[in-house]
């Protein structure tokens, strides 16, 4: 598991504990609009979904834990190994891997795991890629289109708006449709581009899957915030989800301060989808 | 270099650092990358062929970036010479290179110049 003693290993506390619980139900807000829904940790029994740590990764706790808030086992995989431990889903996390050396995602997109996502994932494995998790599926051209520095050239980090325009996806089912949420969004290089064709192709096809509302915070073609394939298994997104499960930790709501855990339908929905298929 | 249709936020803030200094005659900058790279063996078309496929499938994305050259070094090692521009169909092996005494016994070195885009 290479030698970073912290990162591999499977050093990352599972269970009831590692989340926050002691096996309640956990409650949240839900999206906006629903009113609050609970999470049945039960459901995620048995379910393991990879987190790939990268050099440089910087939210693969963040993720781990947010597949642990919904009751799964976190999985930690490492980006040198050719192993997904028989992973149920992946998640690229963000963060900067590989310092973002040649571009963002690149380099990362080339490392000997995602070889195996890239498999797994076009026989339908469901993968997320968050942030740079995104850079790297469009770097593996898993996803099209390309992400480009912020037009204003600065990093932007606020709590983002969005539409959940695709309630389809294996990361999305279990919003309702054209839901709208509130998750961090965190980035340097966040601007979504594709071709004129491409862009036309994914609107056609339904494929936008989070949309920036109210701003766009990165000069985003169409307010593009994240988007799906054909299949509706690999979803990549900018903002951050898995900053947002957890109440105390998430973005301000009208209810309360950092109560906002819209992010966890997310995570929710990969076990709607992979439990439908069981 | 990043596609010229797409905006350059770096170009742009290059762009306006330099009209603070009073270059007011300069009214754009982009910004782009440039690779060089050093292979053993033969410095022959074959090698640039595919340093040049893998400009464009790792070195550059094309769905954001554009390969502008992909060729031999010059006779110093460095900047463009025109008549081994890959792009341009004229490549050569370069001599003049070879004679600057970098070649082994059965191997010499090659220096592509790969100039494309930045992310």
């Amino acid at each position: 598991m290479g030698t970073n003693s912290g990162l591999g290993g499977g050093s990352w506390a599972n269970g009831a504990a590692g989340a926050g619980g002691s096996g309640a139900g956990l409650s949240g807000t839900g999206p906006s609009g629903t009113g609050p829904s609970s999470i049945d940790t039960d459901a995620g029994a048995g379910v393991r979904i990879g987190v790939v740590t990268f050099p440089g990764s910087l939210d693969d706790r963040d993720a781990a834990r947010a597949v642990r808030m919904i009751g799964a086992e976190a999985v930690p995989l490492w980006h040198g190994t050719h192993d997904l431990e028989g992973c149920d889903a992946v998640i690229l996390p963000g963060g900067f891997s590989y310092g973002d050396y040649l571009r963002a995602g690149a380099i990362a997109s080339l490392s000997p795991i995602m070889s195996e996502v890239i498999d797994a994932a076009n026989l339908g494995l469901p993968v997320l890629g968050i942030c740079n998790g995104f850079q790297m599926l469009t770097e593996a051209h898993l996803l099209p289109g390309g992400l480009i520095r912020n037009d204003h050239g600065n990093f932007i980090c606020r709590d983002q708006r969005l539409r959940v325009e695709n309630t389809s996806t294996a990361w999305t089912n279990a919003f309702p449709s054209d839901a709208e949420i509130t998750v961090p969004l965190k980035n340097g290089e966040g601007g979504f581009i594709a071709s004129a064709d491409e862009i036309a192709r994914l609107e056609d096809e339904g494929r936008v899957v989070f949309r920036y509302l109210e701003v766009n915070p990165n000069g985003s073609m169409n307010d593009i915030a994240g988007i799906t394939n054909d299949r509706g298994n690999v979803v990549g997104l900018m903002p951050h989800p898995e900053h947002a499960v957890e109440p105390g930790f998430g973005p301000d709501t009208a209810l309360a301060m950092r109560s906002g855990t819209d992010g966890l339908a997310l995570f929710t929905s990969v076990l709607s989808s992979l439990l439908a298929r069981a | 270099m990043p596609k010229a249709e797409l905006l350059d936020p770096q170009g742009k803030a290059v762009a306006g650092a330099l009209a603070r200094l009073g270059r007011s005659q300069i009214t754009s900058v982009r910004v782009g990358k440039r690779f060089e790279i050093e292979v053993d063996g033969p410095a022959d078309d074959a090698i640039l062929a595919e340093v040049a496929a893998l400009a464009d499938e790792v070195l550059a994305n094309l769905v954001i970036e554009d390969v502008i050259s992909v060729h031999f070094a010059g006779a110093d090692g460095f900047g463009l010479d025109a008549t081994q521009d890959f792009e341009s169909g004229n490549v050569t092996t370069d001599t003049s290179f070879d004679s600057q005494g970098t070649s082994t016994e059965t191997e010499q070195q090659l220096e592509d110049e790969i100039s494309e885009g930045l992310a």
